[in-house]
């Protein structure tokens, strides 16, 4: 007694994953820690790296579609937007204004279908279960939407260079229509169990906190930079697909915490909401995907009776269609934030680079700048509001 | 009507740029609505942070980096920096050309965002970057040998992994392909192509020789 102990305390180093309900898929997370506050957070990610974009310069255009559903496959028809503007952009082809609204309609879906999981998942990760039980049972009709219209709940295929692929089944767009009705009173209970609740703003208020300057200097999009006071929304600023023709708010946080992004999420649900329903008053009549012969294949019934049909049905799914020389970055406002193609084309049937732009790389990459100085239970707090797939962030 | 009005705000801009920046900058041009511009390695930290800090320009997000292999050139990768201004809803690119063995100055001391993207470029294509915190490998395995995607490295790649129930961990070995690797090249003589010359073509053009005969 009366001696004082100098103790010399030494960092800890502590692995986070990769296998950790809480990564939200394999992210692997070395923390070096002092005590319980985070040093240091340096994310490993690329455990779910499969080559997309060395595979895409393998395929042709058409082909490669499919492999955007499976990026961020919490939303896939989004992925596939920004990859089939990019071409249409290159091959300077109009598409039928049917086939917009659908695209904007399903769109709207895939952002529901994303925050849906998302706000639910972050829930379960700061401790409330109930609003994942909910909200899954909820994501599972949406998912039976996208099954009717393309065959498969996830991997849809559905969006083509052109339009879409099929036109919608008759009674589809009134059984949207009824669960566009039902869905703001499960909004409310959502929000009854999580915006009010104590346990959930200890977690969440004043945690990871990204100023509008920081927020833009590390690249964030979506509700991150939303969330941080930027009014910026890419179906707004730059319209694409007829986004001009619906009239929707963009919700804007105030903080830039964890809690901020959770309220522009639900908020966004709502306006998703505004969107689907105008899309179905407003749904024109007409073909669902561009008349150039040379891009979208013949119908069947033609391919009966016409020589011309057959022929290019044949070319179009052995050789493709060609793409002229160019190049271009496309962007959309996918749920996560944006989501873009940068398509580099030489003139032949396959894409000669194909950059995959994922909005949940930039935020993995500020995980350091997030939780450097917060509890080792806050990180997983950032990994919940920061809405990480690694189907995307791997590529 | 309205693309005219953007494309024509957007090379008001390039000149813009091109005129306070006359030894930085070249090739600015307007392409598919959308504004690129060429830089060169010692000048591209100029131009970037011009372009960040310019109240005409304020392109504060970087949204993106990447390369294009271009193997039979001489210079043969492309660094592309995509940039978003979101004070003044405008796009522009930012092009490097650079070969295999010259570093491109890292942009993390202008975006932070640069980081991880400068990971990947030097991951996937081998384009070095100088003077960057912490240059690791990011998407590939621990230990990966190679760039995978340059144009001249394999599709299938040089390495496989299997568990080997005996050894009791996973090994990696040479690819061994069970049939041959298969790749379509469908080329012929269609509608549909673009500016690719096949044997016979020629004839196409020379209607007078059919006709007379």
């Amino acid at each position: 007694m009366g001696d004082t102990q100098q103790t010399h305390i030494k960092n800890m180093t502590m692995n986070f994953g990769p296998q950790h309900p809480a990564a939200h898929g394999v992210l692997r997370l070395v923390l070096e820690m002092d005590g319980e506050i985070v040093e240091r957070a340096d994310p490993h990610v690329g455990l779910l790296h499969r080559g997309t974009e060395k595979l895409i310069e393998y395929k042709s255009y058409l082909q490669a579609v499919p492999y955007f559903d499976r990026l961020d496959y919490v939303a896939p028809m989004n992925q596939e937007h920004a990859y089939a503007l990019a071409v249409e952009k290159l091959l300077r082809l109009d598409v039928p204004k049917r086939a917009q609204y659908i695209r904007v309609l399903y769109a709207e879906i895939g952002r529901i279908l994303n925050h849906l999981l998302n706000i639910t998942t972050f829930a379960i990760d700061v401790g409330a279960m109930t609003p994942l039980l909910w909200g899954f049972e909820q994501r599972e009709l949406l998912m039976e939407f996208y099954e009717r219209v393309s065959g498969a709940r996830l991997h849809a295929a559905y969006f083509r260079p052109g339009g879409v692929h099929q036109d919608l089944p008759a009674g589809l767009t009134e059984d949207i229509r009824a669960w566009i009705e039902q869905f703001p009173a499960f909004i409310d209970d959502l929000e009854g169990l999580l915006t009010g609740n104590r346990i959930f703003k200890q977690r969440t208020v004043d945690i990871g906190i990204a100023s509008p300057e920081e927020a833009q200097d590390w690249g964030f999009s979506g509700p991150m930079l939303r969330g941080s006071g930027i009014a910026w929304d890419l179906r707004k600023s730059q319209p694409y697909d007829s986004y001009e023709d619906f009239d929707f708010d963009i919700p804007v946080g105030k903080t830039g915490d964890c809690y901020a992004r959770y309220l522009v999420r639900v908020a966004e649900m709502r306006e998703s909401l505004k969107i689907m329903s105008q899309v179905l008053d407003k749904l024109p009549e007409g073909p669902i995907k561009s008349d150039n012969k040379k891009v979208s294949p013949p119908k069947r019934s033609d391919m009966k009776r016409s020589m011309e049909s057959l022929i290019h049905h044949f070319k179009l799914y052995t050789e493709g269609y060609h793409v002229p020389a160019g190049e271009t970055y496309t962007a959309v406002e996918a749920p996560k934030g944006e989501f873009a193609v940068y398509l580099v084309s030489d003139g032949s049937n396959k894409p000669y680079k194909c950059k995959i732009r994922a909005p949940g790389f930039a935020f993995m990459a500020a995980m350091d700048f997030l939780s450097r100085g917060h509890m080792l239970a806050d990180t997983v707090a950032i990994i919940g509001s920061m809405d990480i797939v690694f189907g995307e962030v791997d590529r | 009507m309205d693309q005219d009005k953007q494309s024509n705000a957007l090379m008001e801009l390039g000149e813009f740029i091109a005129a306070a920046r006359p030894q930085d900058v070249s090739d600015v041009e307007v392409r598919h609505e959308e504004l690129m511009l060429r830089a060169t390695p010692s000048s591209l930290l100029r131009v970037l942070t011009f372009l960040r800090d310019d109240s005409n320009c304020q392109f504060k997000v970087l949204v993106d980096v990447t390369a294009v292999d271009w193997p039979q050139r001489d210079v043969r990768f492309d660094v592309v920096y995509n940039l978003l201004s979101v004070k003044h809803n405008q796009r522009i690119r930012v092009k490097v050309a650079v070969d295999e063995d010259t570093a491109v100055p890292s942009a993390v001391s202008v975006f932070n965002s640069a980081s991880w993207f400068e990971r990947e470029t030097w991951d996937m294509y081998g384009v070095f970057f100088s003077d960057h915190p912490d240059l690791r490998r990011i998407l590939t395995d621990y230990g990966f040998d190679g760039h995978p995607l340059r144009k001249d490295f394999p599709l299938t790649g040089y390495v496989e992994v299997r568990y080997d129930e005996l050894e009791k961990r996973v090994v990696y070995e040479p690819v061994s392909l069970v049939q041959d690797f298969r790749y379509f090249e469908f080329m012929s003589p269609w509608e549909g192509m673009t500016s690719v010359q096949l044997p016979g073509d020629e004839k196409a053009a020379d209607n007078t020789a059919t006709e007379k005969a």
